[in-house]
């Protein structure tokens, strides 16, 4: 193998697992180092730069950086990164100072279609570089749906008000209870740009035999938590079943509990396994005794009289083809009925835009969803972009922040003349973290503990308030104890070749067995000598280059804890801890542009 | 001198041995050597070798004196019996031990300082005495905890780190060891561990008494050029006479050697060593061979390496004094004290 080149900014943000796996790309180490020693200002701010929604996100995020985490390959759990986020959120001082300032206009123009994530980040983006922002939503409050799909009990009105409020107070203008019926009409009214945020507002329905007649009693998943967030929907019946193995079913399911449900249950067409819901979402929902049954497919709703009586499922087992495809096939046992008195369908969600015109200039593909650059999120019209879950179907509030940055960073370039193609390199800072002989700027004594459960309300006065929180989030000494669980990848270790004698010091002292010292071969045939297996491909190889005895040295990434004893027992200093700070290209970031090679 | 304690998290997919350590379960404290230490290296060949024998951490007692080197049982084997004893005292202490209980494991670990000058009289007793022992010596020629006088092994004619040439002639612990009839004799370098850890595996394993040298690099001391014990020398001037593996129990060797040059050497335990040769005419059986091969490598200035003196089947003290085979610390006060009928017998037997 060839020397790794650290100095590719990609070769160390990929160390760095959960910032490398957040859409955002969150610098979680340094914000949870933050939160360690009580900057919880500090730490809000440099999630609020990122991901833009702390307080929202640290209660309602898919988490893409847990499954990631170091830690988790480390031992049974991840550092629990998401409600780290929610303390920076629940104890920061007043920040609103820290906040940029609304900034004198430059003139240009820009509409934004939707108020929920995607837009709100595109404006926090551009409003601070002088652009006239003007967001526009049917609803008359912003956040889209993080304001009507997600039950108040997990996400409560006040983050909502405070988040999307820093954003708005950047003198940005929003629409409420406007909604945009006709992108030409849109377009005739010159905006310099306009950004299409509008979600995926449509719930997938479920067309079964029986769904006409008993329609009063079947409520579509989304359209029926929008309806209970803004207080048209207060009761259900007591037998509920909610059809979908998505975290819109979960939601559904809790929220039916708290709205006079008794014998609310999920019903599943998948394995349990299988289910789209993120694993402690569904904890949740058993939590408040909400069974999940699985392997079932709905074939007709039953009535009577005009009424909904209930369910009838066939019951499938999964089957695996030869390429490992699954197939779910009938089990051949009989058909299952279940009894309730409502059904909420959450089988999915769908994008509509009824209201763009075929003749606009913007080119739908066969799914009849916009054709969207996947780097620059502009449609086929120039002027118009689109992001979340608008540009490629529902994801979730940190994939729409994503393409909120891109796609604001697009609009910057093109409204100052630039080519939107060309992508500023993010900025990368790389420092020692050398004190003194053993002594380091991070904690890098490794904690013990197993991950700390974040408390949450009592059950039964729980389900009792439909808008009490159930998580109480952790407090101080919980939050350290999780902080401290985190192992600090973004403080790398950083090799010299030319100071390194080979006196095995740090392939002896290394907890991991990470470190081998060996003669260079290719990749498969390196993986196959290195002192501990390397399970994990995907995890890179740090290999130097040519030592004085001809061997290299070689580092599997996959399992270091970073915990600094290679450099502390490394007597030429021939191995470092620094630190990687990656800043991302933000609109209005001041870095040259260079062209970006692979890592 | 590291300050946070080892994290005891480890590599997921760590092998076992067959009693179900890893390696990992073998180490003892963090060292408190300096960063770099050529000893540090030997503790974790020590700690892989008792790995990969399986040796339960209860059966083996380490000892040593004084000294870098002495310190280091602190940091291997955190289970197992240990005696820091007094400076060059250690052979004494582990003789003694040795007869008391002859079944445990006995791990001498020593330095140059420790049996080269206060303890070379100790050393040079308990070898001729052939005590079933491991006896390593963790060489690096200088005084590393007084900041570097030249030690009884630095080669005449090497220079100090402040560049003062050493006058006095060096005492070669292999050549003492080999004429005072140690049966397993070896030497090592602590950078080179595919050789060192299947040679204190074989000594374990080896009944009698096993002296290992390895040469092991002083980092803050004797690392410089001009240092006949420094990383680069022994590098450049190593002249490994044999590789060998440890094969435990008696499964077929599974690694093809060219034809002619490897050994089996079989030891009482029925533990082979297959010795590969590099060098086509050395023969470890041949102690006075060994000996002239070792005196006229050194006088080029070469450092002979590698398994050089084996006999297989070696005696050891207990049976020079043929003592029961039951450990005397277990033998009960009736049958060390059998009666004065006894007594009588064996007095009526000497008029």
């Amino acid at each position: 193998m060839k020397p790794t080149d650290i100095a590719a900014p990609d070769y160390f943000h990929k160390v760095v697992d959960c910032q490398w796996a957040c859409p955002a790309h969150t610098p979680v180490p340094e914000y949870i180092r933050l939160i360690a020693q009580g900057r919880y200002s500090d730490a809000y701010m440099i999630n609020w730069k990122s991901n833009v929604f702390p307080g929202i996100l640290g209660r309602t995020c898919d988490r893409p950086c847990e499954p990631a985490c170091r830690r988790g390959r480390v031992e049974e759990n991840p550092v629990a990164i998401c409600r780290l986020k929610r303390v920076a959120a629940d104890f920061k001082d007043d920040i609103k100072q820290r906040l940029p300032h609304p900034a004198a206009k430059n003139g240009k123009r820009i509409a934004l279609v939707g108020g929920g994530p995607a837009s709100l980040t595109v404006a926090r983006d551009l409003a601070p570089l002088g652009y006239h922002c003007t967001v526009f939503d049917a609803d008359p409050e912003a956040g889209g749906m993080m304001r009507t799909q997600i039950p108040k009990f997990r996400l409560p009105n006040s983050v909502i008000d405070e988040e999307t409020g820093y954003i708005l107070d950047l003198g940005v203008e929003f629409r409420g209870g406007h909604r945009i019926e006709s992108m030409k009409g849109l377009l005739a009214e010159k905006y310099d740009a306009i950004f299409v945020g509008s979600g995926a507002p449509r719930g997938r329905e479920l067309d079964i035999p029986g769904r006409k007649e008993a329609a009063s009693n079947i409520h579509i998943g989304i359209d029926w938590l929008s309806s209970v967030s803004f207080g048209h929907t207060d009761k259900i019946g007591k037998r509920v079943i909610v059809l979908g193995g998505g975290n819109t079913a979960m939601d559904c399911c809790r929220t039916a509990r708290r709205l006079g449900g008794e014998d609310v249950k999920v019903i599943v067409r998948s394995g349990f396994e299988e289910m789209k819901a993120s694993p402690w979402e569904k904890e949740d929902a058993i939590h408040e005794d909400i069974p999940i049954l699985n392997f079932l497919v709905p074939v007709a709703f039953i009535h009577a009289n005009g009424k909904l009586t209930g369910v009838t499922f066939q019951k499938v087992k999964a089957e695996y083809d030869a390429k490992g495809r699954r197939n779910l096939v009938p089990s051949g046992e009989p058909d299952q009925t279940f009894e309730c008195d409502d059904v909420l369908v959450a089988v999915g969600q769908e994008n509509a835009f009824p209201w763009i015109e075929q003749d606009c200039g913007i080119e739908f593909d066969k799914w009849h969803m916009p054709k969207v650059d996947p780097k620059t999120f502009v449609s086929t019209n120039p002027k118009v972009f689109f992001g979340g879950d608008a540009a490629f179907g529902p994801k979730n509030i940190i994939w729409a922040v994503a393409h909120g940055h891109d796609a604001a960073l697009s609009i910057h370039r093109l409204l100052s003349g630039e080519d939107i193609t060309e992508r500023p390199l993010p900025e990368v800072h790389v420092s020692s973290q050398k004190m003194g002989i053993h002594e380091w700027s991070y904690d890098n004594d490794i904690s013990n503990d197993k991950r700390f459960k974040v408390p949450h309300r009592d059950k039964v006065v729980a389900l009792k308030d439909i808008r009490a929180e159930v998580e109480l989030g952790y407090d101080v000494k919980l939050a350290l104890g999780e902080a401290h669980r985190c192992l600090n990848c973004d403080v790398q270790t950083v090799f010299s070749t030319a100071l390194c004698i080979e006196c095995d010091a740090c392939a002896d002292i290394c907890p991991m067995d990470c470190i081998t010292f060996t003669n260079n071969g290719e990749e498969s045939d390196l993986r196959q000598r290195l002192k501990a297996p390397s399970p994990h491909p995907d995890q890179d190889l740090y290999v130097s280059g040519d030592l004085k005895t001809g061997r290299v040295m070689v580092k599997d990434e996959d399992v270091c804890l970073h915990c600094g004893l290679c450099a502390e027992r490394c007597p030429t200093g021939a191995w470092d801890m620094q630190k990687y700070f990656i800043e991302m290209t933000y609109a209005g970031s001041s870095c040259p542009t260079r062209s970006r090679s692979a890592a | 001198m590291t300050y946070i304690a080892k994290p005891k998290f480890h590599h997921p997919g760590l092998k076992k041995n067959e009693l179900g350590y890893t390696h990992r379960d073998y180490e003892g404290k963090i060292s408190t050597l300096c960063a770099g230490c050529g000893h540090d290296s030997i503790t974790a060949s020590i700690i892989e070798a008792c790995y990969e024998l399986s040796i339960e951490p209860h059966r083996v007692a380490k000892i040593s004196g004084i000294g870098c080197s002495s310190k280091t049982p602190d940091y291997f084997l955190g289970n197992s019996h240990g005696f820091n004893s007094v400076h060059g005292r250690m052979p004494s202490v582990l003789t003694g031990a040795n007869l008391a209980n002859r079944d445990l494991i006995y791990l001498g670990v020593s330095g140059d300082g420790d049996s080269a000058s206060i303890g070379f009289g100790q050393f040079a007793h308990s070898i001729r005495r052939c005590v079933n022992m491991t006896y390593i010596v963790e060489n690096n020629g200088v005084y590393g905890l007084t900041k570097g006088q030249f030690s009884a092994t630095a080669d005449r004619g090497s220079k100090s780190k402040k560049g003062v040439t050493n006058t006095d002639n060096a005492i070669d612990l292999v050549a003492i060891a080999l004429q005072l009839g140690a049966t397993f004799v070896a030497r090592s370098f602590s950078g080179d561990k595919t050789q060192l850890v299947p040679l204190i595996a074989a000594a374990i394993r080896h009944k009698g008494a096993s002296f290992i040298d390895v040469i092991s690099p002083c980092i803050a001391f004797n690392n410089h050029a001009g240092s006949t014990k420094s990383f680069d020398y022994v590098r450049e001037h190593n002249d490994a006479v044999n590789r060998l593996d440890v094969l435990v129990g008696r499964d077929p060797i599974a690694v093809d050697y060219a034809p002619g040059t490897v050994q089996v050497v079989e030891q009482h335990d029925g533990s082979r060593v297959a010795l590969r040769k590099i060098d086509a005419d050395y023969d470890p059986h041949d102690r006075l061979g060994a000996m002239t091969f070792l005196q006229k490598h050194a006088a080029k200035g070469q450092i002979v390496t590698g398994l050089l003196y084996v006999d297989p089947e070696a005696e050891d003290l207990h049976e020079h004094l043929n003592t029961v085979e039951t450990p005397l610390n277990t033998l009960e006060a009736d049958t060390l004290c059998p009666g004065s009928a006894v007594l009588d017998k064996i007095n009526a037997s000497l008029r």
